[in-house]
């Protein structure tokens, strides 16, 4: 078989697609988690935990750009077609994420009787970020159905990914914090762990129902084997950090960072499910991602850059994250 | 209403309250980089003490470019699906080179730049300065040539309705790419040290004398007073370059209705379309073919040679005069407390409170800039190639409007909280003087001490 790159390209720009949304999912979803968690935390707690993000947020919120940016260079015709469909939640989405984004410099330099305020906003923009995403989720899963069905089930999969989000930023407050704090935070992430396995369910009974081809792809033998892992071992996570949740936190701060590594890796078991029932459509039944490309030599050549770039990126980010690494201090401008 | 429009009125709203901040983080970025290379030349902690009051500046700009840039990269798809359906293989690939080799850069190094002063080698923490103003000059790169292509398209072939690349090279310096992006680059400077001249002077007005207010404000002053003329300089030189490439865009930025030598420059009019006239015009006889042809029977381009295929002339006419009209402003005070400053070693009331709005100044040239060049190119969203009314999504012109009205809202609100935080570390700045507390050496291994305490 010779490689064909007009064949090639497409695919490997959906996987580096993936990738993106999969990094981003994973690492802003702790920080958007951080903001909703802001709904139960005191002042003091608040403080540690903005301390335990501030350095990275912008980072994280960059894997957006590059997700949607893929989307948009690769995939210009169903950046359209997806972003049309969804053109209010996208709009709720981005007013949520300026919301949030300022607040975090805000609440730190405004007079300190507005710092309140500010909080509340960070709270509320975060809230609304994952809300609108959940809510993009759900209806994309569908086919970007928009009827009252549709809608009902966008609601569902939006609670259910916010509390997705909390439960990663809970976990990530267990890595990143000691004391009270992090006691609290087991809590915050054993309640948020029941309504995301339930999102998950609920994603994952819906989106083969909705399509019968997505259906054939999973429930035929033998690919129902080959596939079984996938449940299986996200259900098998799911209850392990469940137990897990009762023996936290424990002497000399061990597996501080286990519940949040379950996490992502129930993220990606997800997510790989859901790559898995798309594919190889990038609009559900509607474009696949070879009618959705760009040309090829456009491809190539940001295949190029990407080659080069993407481990200077992923190098740095991890740099930027060991200098920062360790329990939250007081995050000052020094 | 009609989505069209409201879809422009929407994007110009997004960009312009998105182009703001940048235009401050592109330069701030490297005035940052002056303060921490003086101090770590000098051991002045003055110039730690000015590092620290506008790194926050810096923070907070960049958070709201980041926030309204996410933004952007939605609007393409919401808005405008035409334009990537079109252009995505030129378009395409700049704009993932910029995410690639700006955006990640900048981001990694903004938490070390903000935070990691304590946590970092010193040597580290200039390192992520200078990576900081890099990437922000990088993306100012990638997206100029972009915008730039959209004006003045090379180096690509229409195949089936969809542009394709041909010559990348010839793509990204497309003709007007190095003048605008020079433009651009002076303009940003401009901004920042009319900012931090206009809150430096704030503090003095409040009784501030401390050294790091000293610091910044000469900073602030000499830089706008040897920028200025360098920029109206590029500036003239970008002018010519439109004159070449985009002639009908100079037909209506000089409201000249008709081709023809000894062509006056209007100082004031108001242009009427429909009666293809200026109404109350004040002008300088042949002085557009002076200055666009330098000789007085220069032949200088008019709308008539572009029926239906130019651009709006009253908002081009006024937005290019509001660009040089400041600009001189510009000039007359930057040169003015140069003298004073670098003559008197003092800055007198009158001039200390024109610097205080000043301080804006660079946002309002750089916006009317903007207007001049992107309306100019209307109807076109790349010239000759795809008009901005094919490109348009369809989207029900009440999702439109009702985005933008909330947009619009949100907007104002940010912009009120943004100039509230910049005036409060302002005062607050000044307040404190000399004796704002310095990032402390006691807690981390590897601090760096601010020398001189």
């Amino acid at each position: 078989m010779t490689f064909d790159w007009p064949t090639a390209l497409p695919l490997i720009f959906a996987g580096l697609m993936g990738l993106a949304i999969l990094i981003y999912v994973i690492l802003d979803g702790f920080d958007l988690g951080i903001g909703i968690l802001f709904a139960v935390a005191e002042d003091a707690e608040q403080d540690t935990m903005i301390a335990a993000i501030g350095p990275f947020w912008d980072a994280n919120e960059t894997w957006l750009v590059l997700a949607v940016g893929l989307l948009l260079v690769a995939f210009p015709m169903a950046h359209g077609v997806i972003l049309t469909a969804l053109y209010i939640p996208a709009f709720v989405l981005l007013v949520g994420l300026i919301l949030r984004g300022v607040a975090f410099d805000f609440r730190a330099k405004v007079p300190a009787g507005r710092k309140h305020r500010w909080n509340r906003i960070f709270f509320l923009g975060s809230l609304i970020a994952s809300l609108a995403q959940g809510y993009m989720l759900g209806v994309y899963v569908l086919g970007l159905d928009v009827g009252l069905g549709g809608m009902a089930f966008g609601v569902l999969v939006a609670f259910c990914l916010a509390a997705a989000y909390a439960a990663m930023g809970a976990a990530w407050v267990i890595y990143k914090t000691e004391g009270e704090l992090q006691k609290k935070a087991v809590r915050w992430l054993r309640t948020a762990l029941v309504l995301t396995a339930l999102g998950m369910a609920a994603v994952s009974l819906a989106t083969p129902f909705a399509s019968p081809r997505i259906f054939d792809k999973w429930f035929v033998w033998p690919q129902m084997l080959y596939l079984s892992p996938l449940p299986i071992l996200s259900a098998l996570l799911f209850l392990w950090l469940w137990r897990q949740t009762f023996h936290l936190p424990k002497p000399d701060d061990r597996h501080a960072l286990t519940p949040f590594l379950t996490l992502a890796a129930i993220f990606a078991l997800g997510f790989a499910g859901l790559a898995w029932s798309f594919y190889p459509f990038v609009v559900p039944d509607k474009l696949t991602i070879w009618q959705a490309a760009s040309a090829t030599e456009s491809l190539a050549i940001i295949l190029a850059g990407t080659v080069v770039v993407l481990p200077i990126i992923i190098f740095y980010s991890f740099y930027a994250y060991r200098v920062f690494g360790g329990k939250a201090t007081d995050l000052t401008y020094d | 209403m009609d989505p069209l429009i409201l879809s422009r009125i929407q994007f110009g709203a997004n960009i312009s309250f998105h182009i703001l901040f940048p235009t401050i983080t592109i330069a701030l970025g490297w005035v940052l980089l002056f303060f921490k290379l003086r101090y770590n030349a000098t051991n002045d902690s003055a110039w730690m003490r000015a590092y620290f009051t506008w790194v926050k500046v810096f923070a907070l700009s960049f958070a709201m470019g980041v926030v309204s840039g996410v933004t952007m990269s939605f609007q393409f798809g919401t808005n405008w699906p035409g334009y990537m359906e079109h252009v995505g293989n030129i378009a395409g690939p700049l704009l993932a080179y910029e995410i690639l080799t700006a955006f990640f850069l900048e981001a990694a190094f903004l938490g070390i730049m903000l935070f990691g002063f304590r946590r970092v080698s010193n040597r580290v923490h200039t390192l992520a300065t200078v990576l900081v103003a890099g990437g922000t000059t990088v993306s100012a790169f990638w997206i100029i040539a972009l915008n730039s292509w959209m004006q003045t398209p090379a180096g690509f072939e229409m195949i089936d309705g969809k542009a394709h690349a041909v010559d990348w090279w010839a793509i990204v310096f497309n003709p007007s790419m190095p003048y605008r992006l020079v433009h651009m680059l002076l303009a940003s400077g401009l901004t920042v040290s009319f900012l931090i001249a206009g809150l430096s002077a704030l503090r003095h007005l409040n009784g501030d004398r401390s050294e790091s207010m000293w610091k910044a404000l000469r900073t602030g002053v000499f830089t706008a007073a040897i920028l200025i003329p360098i920029q109206i300089f590029a500036g003239d030189q970008h002018g010519l370059n439109t004159l070449e490439h985009q002639p009908q865009k100079i037909a209506a930025m000089e409201a000249n209705w008709n081709t023809g030598p000894n062509v006056p420059l209007v100082l004031f009019a108001l242009p009427d379309e429909a009666a293809r006239e200026n109404k109350f015009e004040i002008a300088i006889p042949d002085g557009a073919s002076l200055v666009l042809r330098h000789s007085t029977s220069g032949v200088v381009p008019g709308l008539n040679d572009y029926p239906g295929n130019h651009p709006p002339v009253f908002p081009l006419f006024w937005s290019f005069r509001i660009m040089v009209g400041t600009g001189l402003l510009m000039l007359a005070v930057s040169w003015s407390a140069a003298f004073f400053l670098k003559r008197r070693h003092s800055l007198p009331k009158p001039l200390a409170m024109l610097m205080v709005p000043m301080a804006l100044s660079g946002w309002l040239a750089t916006l009317a800039g903007w207007y001049t060049t992107e309306i100019g190119r209307q109807p076109w969203l790349v010239t000759g190639v795809l008009k901005t009314a094919d490109a348009v999504g369809p989207v029900a012109g009440s999702h439109v409007a009702l985005t933008l009205a909330v947009y619009l809202i949100l907007y104002v609100l940010l912009l009120i909280a943004y100039l509230g935080v910049l005036v409060h570390l302002a005062l607050k700045a000044a307040k404190d003087g000399d004796s704002s507390p310095l990032p402390g050496v006691m807690k981390a291994a590897m601090s760096q001490p601010a020398a001189g305490e």
